[in-house]
C-alpha cells in the first residue's frame, strides 16, 4: 500500500510546485508588467505620495501640490491660472491619469526617473521626504497672458514661437478648462470631468486647439504658395507683374474662383496680390507651380508630419493626388489643406528666420530636486524651408501687408512687423461662419526675428462680414508680439 | 548473538519521542509572528503596537497548551505538525491585524453602510477554539482506529454537513456561493468540517471494499477496468460533487471532495484506472457545469481574462490580486507597507495570500507555500508510517485534501485556476477553517503517535507484511 502513498505524496508535491512556479511567474517574470499596469492603482498612489515637481514658466511655478485628507493620495495637484496654462501643462488627476507635459514628464515630476536614482538614494539615507524634479518650459508668461486674454470668450487658439530657436513662447486655446477642478478624487471632480467631456460639452474645452486641431488655413497659406513660386523660379521678384487673368476659372472645371470683395486682381504683382489677398492670383500660381512642388514646399515648412514639442501636435495636411482644380484651391488654403495654429506659426517663423525652420519645443530643461540640470534641450534645425533670398522677398511682402494691406491692425510702432491675414471658409457650401486667421512675425531693435505667431478664431457668433482675420485675429497677434518684444528689452 | 540482542534493545527503548524538537520549533513558530506583529506596528504607525504583549502571550499560551497536551497524550507524535500549523496561524493573525488597520477597508465598509470591526481579536478567539478542539480530539480519541466504527454514521453526517447550506433560512448566499450557514449570528462553513468526517467515511468504506474494487476487474488496453457495479460508489461521490457544484456553486468544495475520494480510491486499490476515471469524470463535470451554471461561468471567465473586469464592470478581485503579487516583486514592500487592501472584499479571508505576496514578496510567499508543503509532507509520512490500512488511508486522505485545498485557493488567488470560495487553511480569517484544520492536525498527530509508539504488536492487520516503517 506504500507505493500509491508515495505517488500521492509526489502528486501533492507537484501541486505545490505548480504554485511555486506560478508565484515566480507572477512576482518575478511578470512583476514589472503588473506593477505598471494601467489599472494598477499603486502607480497613482505613488504618483501622489509626495509633492509633485513643478512646471515652471519664467522662473515661477505654474503648478503646485496641496496635502489632502484622502485615503489613497497624500497630495493633490493644483494649478495657478489653470485655464490659461492648460494647453501647456495638460492635467494630472488622481482619477483620470495625466496628459501632455504632466504625463510626458511624469517620471521626473514624481522623482521616479532613473536619472534621479542618486538623489533618491541620498534622500532615503538621510531620511528626507522624496521630491520630484521640475520641468522648466520655454514659455513667456506675458505673451501667454496676452494670447489668452486676447482670445477672451471667443473660440480659438494662439501659438507663438521664437524663430531663432524654436522655443514656444505662447500656446493658448479657448475655451479652456482649469485642470485643478479635475485633479482630485471627489464627486465634485467627477462632476467637473463629466461637464468637460466632449459628449456633454460641444465646446470641447479639453481640446488643445493650438496643437491638436487642424483648420483650413485660408489666405495665410498664400505665403507658402508665394514661397513655392520664388523657390521654383516661377517669378523672380515680388514686384514683377504676374500672368493672372481675371476672372479665372479653375482648371479642368467650369467653376470660377472668386475673390473676397470687389478687388482688382488682374495681372497684379505678387506683393499687391498678397496685400489685398487675391484668390485668383494665388490659385493660378499654385497651378503654375504644380501640385508636386507645392506639396514639397509645404512639407519643408513642416506639413504632413506630426511635431513633438514634446507634446504631440497633429500633422497638418497638404494632400496628395488631387486634381488640378483641387490643387489650385488647396494653394489658397482651402479644399483639403489643413493646418494647426502651431504649423502656421512655424511658417511665419521660418520666413522670419531667413528661411531656416527651427524645431518648436517647449521644455527647456529638466531639473532635479537639488536644482541640478538633468537634461538641457538645445535648439535643432528642422529644415531650410526656403532660401534666405526667398525669405527676404517674403518678409518684404508680409511687411507690406501690415503696413498698408489687410493686416494694418498688427502694426507695432518702431518695430519691423510682417504678417498675413486669412479668412477660411468651411462647412457645407461654406454655410458656417469662416475662421479668422492671422500669422505674423516681429523683429526686435537689433533686427533679429524675436517672435512668430499664428492666431485662429472660430468666430461662430460673429457676423460673416466682420470676420476678416485682420480685424479679429491681428490685434491678438500684435499684443502677443508686443509682450515678447517688451520682455526682451 | 550480540547483533540479535542489539536489535532487541532498540525495539524496547523505541524511537525518541522528539518532544523537545517540537518545543524548540514551537519557540520559532511563536517568535517569528511576534516579530512580524511588531514590524507591522512600526511600519504603519511608527511605534510598537500596544497589543504586542497580549498577542505574544496569547499565541505563546495556545502553543504551550498544544505542546503540553501532545507531550502528555501523544508523546510519539510527529514533532513538526504542531509548530508548522502554529506558525501559519500566527502569521495569519498578524496579516489579519494588519488589514484591520487599513483605512481603505474601513472607508469601504462605511460606504457600504456596515461597521468595520477588527477581525484579529475574533480570529484569536477562533484559534483558541481550534486549539480547544485539538486538545479535545487528542483527549477523546486515544486510538484513531476507533473511528472505523463510525464509517456509515460519518457518511450520514458528512452528507448532512454538505447539504446544510442549501436548507432555506439556514444557508447564506454570499456573492453567489452557498457554502455558509448562519447559526446564532456566526457564519459557519460546514464543508471545512465535512472534509474531516468524509475522510473517515472514505477510509472506513474503502478499507472494507478495497479487495472487491481492486481485484474484480477486467483488463483492457493495459488498464484494469472495474466492473459496472463497482463503479457505483465513485459515481455516487461524483454525483454529490456535481450537486454541490450546481446548487452551492462552489468549485473548490466539489473539487476537494472528489479529489480526495479519487486519491483514497487509488491508494486503496493501487489501480491507476481509478485515477483515469476520476480525472475524466471531474473534467466532464467541471466543463459541463462551468459552461452552464452562470456563477461558475463568471468565475471561469474572470480567470481566463482577469483584466477584462475593468472594461465590463465585473469584479476585479483577481486582477487586483495579481497586481498585488506583481507589485510585491521579489522581496515585497514590507509588512504594513503594501496596498493589497485595494482588493477590497475578502482581503483578509479568500485573498489573504495576496497580502503575503505584496508585503513579503516572492521570497515570503514561497516560504509560506513551503510551510504548507511541509505540513502535507509530514501527513504523507504519517500515512507511510501508519501500521494499519485505515490509518494510512485516513492520513493520506486528510493530507491530500489539505494539499488540494491549498492548491485550489492559492491557485485561484494567483490566477492559475478559476477562483473558488475556499480559504487558506490556518491563515485566512474564518472560524470554521481554523477550527476544522486544528482538528485535522489533531487527527494526523494522533495517527503519527500511534504509528511511532513502540507499543506491543499493533492490531492485527491483513496488510502488516507490506507495511514499511519509515522513521522520520
Amino acid at each position: 500500500m506504500n507505493k500509491p502513498l508515495r505517488r500521492i505524496a509526489i502528486f501533492c508535491g507537484i501541486l505545490i510546485l505548480a504554485l511555486l512556479l506560478r508565484d515566480n511567474w507572477l512576482q518575478y517574470v511578470k512583476a514589472d508588467e503588473l506593477q505598471k499596469n494601467k489599472h494598477n492603482r499603486r502607480v497613482l498612489i505613488a504618483r501622489y505620495a509626495q509633492p509633485r515637481g513643478n512646471i515652471i514658466v519664467d522662473g515661477k511655478p505654474i503648478t503646485g501640490s496641496v496635502e489632502t485628507k484622502g485615503i489613497d493620495f497624500k497630495y493633490k495637484r493644483t494649478y495657478k491660472d489653470g485655464e490659461m496654462w492648460a494647453p501647456v501643462t495638460g492635467y494630472a488627476s488622481q482619477v483620470y491619469d495625466a496628459t501632455q507635459l504632466e504625463k510626458l514628464n511624469d517620471s521626473i515630476l514624481t522623482g521616479d526617473d532613473d536619472r534621479l536614482f542618486f538623489n533618491r538614494t541620498i534622500d532615503m539615507l538621510t531620511g528626507k521626504e522624496r521630491k520630484g524634479g521640475d520641468v522648466i518650459t520655454t514659455l513667456n508668461a506675458k505673451a501667454q497672458k496676452a494670447a489668452f486674454e486676447g482670445l477672451g470668450d471667443k473660440k480659438g487658439a494662439v501659438a507663438a514661437i521664437d524663430p531663432r530657436t524654436g522655443k514656444i513662447l505662447a500656446l493658448a486655446s479657448t475655451p479652456s478648462y482649469d485642470p485643478s477642478t479635475i485633479a482630485g478624487g471627489t464627486d465634485k471632480d467627477a462632476k467637473a470631468w463629466k461637464a468637460l467631456d466632449k459628449k456633454n460639452n460641444p465646446d470641447d474645452p479639453m481640446l488643445n486647439r493650438a496643437l491638436r486641431q487642424t483648420y483650413p488655413p485660408g489666405s495665410t497659406f498664400k505665403v507658402v504658395t508665394a514661397a513655392a513660386a520664388f523657390e521654383n523660379g516661377t517669378y523672380k521678384s515680388p514686384d514683377e507683374p504676374t500672368n493672372s487673368p481675371f476672372p479665372w476659372t479653375l482648371p479642368q472645371s467650369r467653376t470660377p474662383l472668386k475673390n473676397e470683395g470687389n478687388i482688382y486682381c488682374k495681372n497684379v504683382t505678387l506683393r499687391e496680390a498678397l496685400r489685398i489677398s487675391c484668390n485668383t492670383v494665388f490659385g493660378k500660381l499654385g497651378d503654375d507651380v504644380g501640385q508636386e512642388k507645392m506639396r514639397e514646399q509645404a512639407e519643408k515648412f513642416g506639413f504632413n508630419s506630426e511635431v513633438f514639442t514634446p507634446v504631440r501636435a497633429e500633422a497638418s495636411v497638404y494632400a496628395k493626388g488631387m486634381d488640378r482644380a483641387g490643387n489650385a484651391q488647396s494653394s489658397i488654403g482651402q479644399f483639403n489643406t489643413r493646418a494647426t495654429p502651431l504649423q502656421m506659426a512655424m511658417v511665419a517663423s521660418a520666413i522670419a528666420n531667413d528661411g531656416k525652420l527651427m524645431e518648436p519645443y517647449m521644455v527647456d530643461k529638466l531639473r532635479a530636486p537639488n536644482l541640478n540640470d538633468i537634461e538641457q534641450h538645445s535648439p535643432k534645425e528642422m529644415s531650410q524651408a526656403v532660401s534666405s533670398e526667398t525669405a527676404a522677398k517674403l518678409q518684404d511682402m508680409m511687411k507690406t501687408v501690415v503696413e498698408k494691406g489687410t493686416g494694418t491692425m498688427a502694426r507695432i510702432p518702431g518695430y519691423d512687423v510682417g504678417g498675413k491675414t486669412g479668412t477660411a471658409q468651411h462647412g457645407v457650401n461654406n454655410s458656417d461662419s469662416p475662421y479668422a486667421w492671422f500669422i505674423s512675425y516681429a523683429k526686435n531693435k537689433e533686427g533679429e526675428p524675436a517672435v512668430a505667431v499664428a492666431v485662429v478664431i472660430e468666430s461662430s457668433n460673429t457676423l460673416r462680414d466682420d470676420v476678416a482675420g485682420g480685424k479679429l485675429a491681428a490685434p491678438i497677434a500684435r499684443d502677443v508680439m508686443k509682450a515678447v518684444l517688451d520682455s526682451n528689452k | 548473538m550480540s547483533s540479535t540482542s542489539n536489535t532487541t534493545t532498540i525495539s524496547t527503548v523505541g524511537p525518541p519521542s522528539r518532544r523537545n524538537t517540537e518545543l524548540a520549533m514551537l519557540a520559532f513558530a511563536v517568535i517569528i509572528p511576534i516579530f512580524a506583529y511588531a514590524n507591522v506596528g512600526l511600519a504603519m504607525s511608527d511605534e510598537l503596537p500596544s497589543g504586542l504583549l497580549n498577542y505574544g502571550l496569547g499565541l505563546g499560551f495556545l502553543a504551550a497548551v498544544g505542546h503540553l497536551v501532545v507531550r502528555k497524550w501523544a508523546p510519539y507524535a510527529d514533532p513538526l505538525l504542531l509548530p508548522l500549523a502554529t506558525l501559519i496561524n500566527g502569521l495569519g493573525l498578524v496579516i489579519i491585524w494588519r488589514l484591520d488597520q487599513s483605512r481603505r477597508l474601513a472607508a469601504r465598509a462605511e460606504a457600504a453602510g456596515q461597521t468595520f470591526t477588527a477581525a484579529a481579536p475574533r480570529q484569536l478567539m477562533y484559534s483558541a477554539l481550534g486549539i480547544a478542539l485539538f486538545v479535545a480530539v487528542l483527549l477523546l480519541l486515544k486510538d484513531h482506529r476507533k473511528l472505523q466504527r463510525y464509517t456509515y454514521i460519518s457518511m450520514f453526517f458528512s452528507i448532512v454537513l454538505l447539504l446544510l447550506p442549501l436548507v432555506p433560512g439556514l444557508g447564506m448566499n454570499v456573492f453567489g456561493a452557498r457554502i455558509w450557514i448562519s447559526v446564532a449570528g456566526f457564519s459557519i462553513q460546514p464543508a471545512e468540517f465535512a472534509k474531516i468526517v468524509i475522510a473517515v467515511f472514505f477510509a472506513g468504506y474503502l478499507m472494507v471494499k478495497r479487495d472487491a474494487l481492486a481485484l474484480a476487474s477486467r483488463r483492457f488496453m493495459g488498464m484494469y477496468l472495474p466492473r459496472g457495479r463497482d463503479l457505483f460508489p465513485i459515481l455516487t461521490v461524483w454525483a454529490i460533487s456535481i450537486l454541490i457544484l450546481v446548487f452551492e456553486t462552489d468549485l473548490g468544495t466539489s473539487l476537494l471532495f472528489f479529489g480526495m475520494f479519487v486519491v483514497m480510491l487509488y491508494v486503496a486499490t493501487e489501480r491507476t484506472s481509478w485515477i483515469v476515471f476520476g480525472l475524466l469524470m471531474s473534467a466532464v463535470g467541471a466543463v459541463t457545469v462551468g459552461s452552464i451554471e452562470p456563477h461558475v461561468k463568471t468565475r471561469v471567465d474572470a480567470w481566463l481574462d482577469p483584466f477584462a473586469a475593468f472594461d465590463n464592470g465585473t469584479t476585479d478581485q483577481i486582477a487586483q490580486a495579481m497586481m498585488a503579487f506583481g507589485s510585491g516583486g521579489t522581496v515585497g514592500t514590507g509588512l504594513g507597507q503594501g496596498n493589497s487592501d485595494l482588493i477590497g472584499f475578502a482581503a483578509n479571508s479568500d485573498f489573504i495570500l495576496a497580502t503575503v505576496g505584496e508585503e513579503l514578496g516572492l521570497a515570503g510567499t514561497m516560504a509560506i507555500l513551503l510551510v504548507y508543503a511541509l505540513i502535507v509532507e509530514r501527513g504523507a509520512r504519517t500515512a507511510l508510517a501508519a501500521r494499519d490500512p485505515f490509518g494510512k488511508m485516513l492520513a493520506i486522505g486528510l493530507s491530500a485534501a489539505f494539499a488540494i485545498q491549498v492548491f485550489v485557493v492559492a491557485g485561484g488567488v494567483m490566477g492559475l485556476i478559476p477562483l473558488t470560495g475556499m480559504t487558506m487553511p490556518f491563515m485566512a480569517y474564518g472560524g470554521s477553517s481554523v477550527i476544522a484544520n486544528w482538528a485535522l492536525i489533531a487527527v494526523l498527530i494522533r495517527i503519527s503517535d500511534t504509528a511511532r509508539r513502540p507499543a506491543p504488536a499493533p492490531a492485527p492487520s491483513p496488510d502488516a507484511e507490506m507495511t514499511q516503517v519509515v522513521r522520520p
